[in-house]
């Protein structure tokens, strides 16, 4: 510093370094808001936590295929329901749900109305918002899946994954792969309606590539394909392989390993706080 | 023992791209004192206090804010002042109390938040959602955060903007009560009234730069020069009479009205009444005009000039034209 030397304020200013907001009780507090405030937006909650398993119920109650074989004509697929055939797909669709949707619009909502410009007045670290996001989202994913598969089983008595470590991989790295995605809307969105714009675009294309308006084994070679190489429509595949038990889903669950792996530190790079 | 200066900002400059927001901006606030920084939209009002509030990164010059440099203490010059930005709003559904609560947790030594949120007149709102309270409720809940965390000093960003003008009074009341409380305040603002009711001192910015300092009398006297006395009179010979007044400066009138309008320096009044007074001669309606902080204002940052130029330009090209 070479400006005028100034004479010590006579007020204490704080010698050591502040550690109150970036401890882990204040995550918490912040967590904890962050949850209450996702319950308290009516159509956040039913979308995140309910409708997966009300999809499926709905389904696998109402509809005449439900309990028909999954696909004839397929060796292991005809040995499965076509609602149990249906559940890593609506598990696809709670993933996209919460990573295009429930995810990112509340980061770009704060982006957009000060939020985040306030909270930058503060000790406390913008990034903790971030992380708060990211524990109520997945916290509403678990929950959301947890429910439908639960009622799934007993209320559809679907029959259990044949291969559970390949369905826990593709749902982990589905859940990684397609927030990623979101990191990357919530990173840049400059507000509510510009990340519903976007998010729901993504959400409907990736529902089309995961099977939820046709089952995936019954589309073209060439959806399958392309589906493969999309964050959702690969967890969808991998899921499914996992639970119906066909072969082990190696290149789906390294698509999303690679979605991941570019998306978060993408997203961080270009992330605006305001 | 000398006051050292709360704020002491030397040489401020910064710039977006090409775009130079704050040229020269220099300033001191001492503890205790409510401080304006006004100026017209544009001037560099909210970057200035941006940068000593180390929300940005200054290009140049030397700020120091209780002892603490905004660009390397950051996390340290956060627990000791509080901010209030403009158009800083809150999550919709989050209630008032939550907020108080939540952000007084980021602090090491926060002020009691309901205790706060009743100071501030908010004590039966304590529970109501963000979205359902009032311009002015929402403004003061702004401010209960910007002094949540108990700051030494506090920067109110265009406190009053979209206030109606009771909800506007009341503001400035939670301010003022708020400096009893011993905390240092700046304020930005483009409202004159605001500058003149609330601040014991004004910094003018204009095109990011100081172009005066003082107490809003002060500043207004500067560019008063004149003392402007205005009158109607039915009777005729008044002109004879001002033209004899050595005080007055000029005069015009009387108009259709039977208005005059009388320049001159501050003994104007009492020289023109006893004059008119000793020629036999009635006045009424008689005000006097002295110059307010608007006249600074506007003489200060030429906000009067670009017309004035524009219409002067116009004039003598029309005049060039009639001659040739």
């Amino acid at each position: 510093m070479t400006a005028a030397p100034l004479t010590p304020t006579p007020a204490p200013v704080p010698t050591a370094r502040p550690t109150t907001a970036t401890s882990g009780r204040v995550l918490a507090r912040v967590t904890r808001t962050e949850a209450l405030l996702f319950l308290r937006e009516p159509s956040a909650a039913f979308f995140g936590l309910a409708f997966p398993a009300l999809l499926l119920v709905v389904l696998g109650l109402f509809m005449p295929w439900a309990d028909q074989p999954f696909d004839e004509k397929d060796p292991v697929l005809s040995q499965i329901t076509a609602i149990t055939g249906y559940t890593p797909i609506v598990l696809a669709l709670a993933i996209a749900t919460v990573g295009f949707s429930t995810f990112p619009t509340p980061i770009a909502t704060y982006r957009g109305n000060g939020v985040l410009r306030r909270l930058a007045t503060t000790p406390l670290p913008s990034s903790r918002v971030l992380a708060a996001q990211v524990l109520v989202n997945v916290a509403t994913l678990v929950v959301a899946s947890v429910l439908a598969v639960v009622l799934g089983v007993v209320v559809l008595d679907i029959s259990l994954p044949a291969d559970p470590l390949a369905l826990v991989l593709g749902f982990v790295l589905g859940a990684t792969s397609t927030m990623a995605v979101g990191c990357l809307i919530a990173a840049r969105a400059p507000n509510t309606s510009s990340a519903n714009g976007v998010g729901m675009l993504l959400y409907f294309v990736s529902l089309f590539f995961a099977g939820v308006w046709m089952p995936l084994p019954l589309m073209p070679e060439i959806v399958q394909t392309i589906s493969r190489y999309t964050p959702v429509g690969a967890a969808s595949q991998a899921m499914g392989a996992g639970w119906y038990g066909q072969a082990f889903p190696a290149t789906e669950l390294l698509v999303m390993a690679a979605w991941t792996l570019v998306g978060v530190p993408v997203a961080a790079k270009i992330f605006r706080w305001s | 023992m000398t006051a050292t200066p709360v704020i002491q900002v030397e040489h401020l400059r910064k710039s977006y791209g090409s775009t130079l927001a704050v040229e020269d901006v220099s300033l001191t606030v001492h503890r205790g004192e409510i401080v304006g920084i006004l100026g017209p939209n544009g001037a560099g009002k909210t970057t200035t206090v941006e940068c000593l509030a180390g929300l940005r990164d200054r290009d140049s010059g030397h700020v120091d804010v209780l002892g603490l440099d905004p660009a390397r203490d950051r996390a340290a010059l956060r627990e000791v002042l509080g901010m209030q930005l403009q158009e800083s709003e809150l999550p919709a559904r989050i209630t008032a109390r939550e907020a108080a609560e939540l952000y007084a947790s980021f602090y090491a030594d926060p002020a009691d938040p309901l205790e706060l949120l009743d100071d501030l007149g908010l004590a039966d709102r304590r529970d109501a959602q963000f979205r359902a309270l009032s311009g002015g409720q929402k403004q003061r809940l702004s401010i209960a955060l910007a002094l949540v965390g108990n700051p030494q000093v506090a920067v109110l960003d265009e406190l009053t903007t979209g206030l109606d003008p009771q909800a506007r009074r009341d503001t400035w009341d939670v301010v003022r009560k708020v400096r009893d409380r011993g905390v240092t305040i700046l304020l930005v603002t483009h409202l004159m009234e605001e500058a003149e009711r609330l601040c014991d001192r004004i910094v003018l910015i204009d095109a990011g730069r100081v172009v005066a300092t003082g107490t809003p009398a002060e500043l207004a006297a500067q560019s008063a020069g004149e003392h402007v006395l205005r009158f109607r009179s039915p009777e005729p010979g008044v002109a004879a009479v001002l033209a004899g007044v050595p005080g007055v400066h000029g005069f015009d009138g009387p108009d259709d009205g039977l208005a005059y309008e009388v320049r001159g320096g501050p003994e104007v009044v009492q020289d023109v009444m006893v004059a008119l007074s000793a020629a036999g001669v009635r006045a009424n309606d008689v005000r006097l005009e002295r110059g307010t902080l608007e006249d600074a204002f506007l003489t200060l940052t030429g906000q009067d000039k670009p017309r004035d130029a524009a219409t002067g330009r116009r004039s003598r090209s029309l005049l060039t034209r009639t001659e040739a």
